[in-house]
């Protein structure tokens, strides 16, 4: 192979090595990212909101697009009490599709493949959202883990494998982000150095594959931001309508 | 067995997790087409509820690739 396809997801400093504390705090190629992301998606929602006029212009229809987007998947999903969550919601949402999509830009650097970024996130939604319920329920929240209309025989073994499931909620909501942001764009680096080691002769199978799989990767980036998104409504429509 | 060539089968042990990622994908979208065939109005109305079915067959899959990614190179 003629390089490493795993050298793209190597985080490096730019800049001077800051240390405080002991801990490193030096500016990396995915702090960079992430405000190159975060800046992109203030300066669009800036663009669309500058001016507010009956017949929207470019940028005013996509944040428009964006808004109805993200609001009507919140009451698609969680209903009307999770209206007041949708600020988190959409910033989760425009942060994580940002990330995604400046990643497959050649050259840049992906934040969400790193499994401690989507961690991070996925811990947090795990965490806001169990206090939410407890908040909203007492401890009537726990009856998450007892469904009704389950015959008592079974009664343990199903609270069992409902803890086990809602504790292993930020695992599989990060591990799938990243999981799938890393093998897509491994897979395109494998495929363009097939391209090189083939030459001019044969390179051109891989070559459109290369083109297609891009495609692919960019529906997946806008997917995998949607479903990191649904993923949260569906939690908080747990800790918000309690009935099973 | 050399540690480095049973590491090399692991892998591709593991990664034959993504088959059933496949079958999965596979069952998903024919029967999202044989549905939207029945009823072509309610097709539309539906398709979220597709492309999450997609990324969560998908997701199962992967899980299976980064256990062949972790005993390639976090070992």
């Amino acid at each position: 192979m003629a390089t490493n396809p795993m050298h793209q997801f190597q985080v490096y400093k730019l800049g001077p090595e800051i240390k405080i504390a002991g801990i490193d705090l030096s500016f990396t190629n995915a702090s960079l990212f992430m405000l190159l992301s975060a800046a992109t998606i203030c300066g669009l929602l800036f663009l669309g909101t500058k001016e507010k006029k009956i017949i929207p212009g470019k940028f005013q229809l996509i944040s428009e697009i964006f808004y109805n987007f993200i609001a009507k998947m919140i009451s698609d999903t969680a209903g009307s009490k999770a209206k007041p969550y949708f600020p988190f919601i959409f910033s989760l949402f425009m942060f994580v599709l940002f990330c995604n999509m400046l990643g497959m830009l050649p050259y840049s650097f992906t934040v969400t493949s790193h499994i401690i970024v989507t961690l991070l996130m996925a811990i947090f939604i795990f965490v806001a959202v169990t206090v939410i319920g407890f908040l909203k329920h007492g401890f009537g929240y726990l009856k998450l883990f007892v469904p009704s209309g389950v015959p008592a025989v079974l009664l343990p073994l199903i609270t069992v494998i409902e803890i086990i499931s809602y504790l292993s909620r930020p695992v599989s909501l990060s591990v799938r982000l990243f999981a799938n942001m890393m093998a897509g764009h491994t897979m395109l680096k494998v495929f363009g150095g097939f391209v090189i080691s083939l030459g001019v002769l044969g390179g051109w199978l891989p070559l459109s594959f290369s083109v297609a799989l891009t495609g692919l990767e960019i529906l997946v980036a806008f997917l995998q931001a949607y479903v990191f998104a649904i993923l949260t409504c569906i939690y908080l429509n747990d800790a918000l309508n309690l009935h099973h | 067995m050399e540690l480095e060539a049973a590491k090399m089968i692991g892998a591709g042990l593991a990664a034959i997790a993504l088959a059933g990622a496949g079958i999965g994908i596979g069952i998903i979208f024919g029967n999202y087409l044989s549905g939207a065939m029945r009823n072509p109005s309610a097709a539309q109305k539906q398709f979220p509820n597709l492309l999450l079915g997609f990324a969560l067959a998908e997701a199962t899959g992967l899980f299976g690739l980064v256990v062949a990614l972790i005993i390639l190179f976090a070992f």
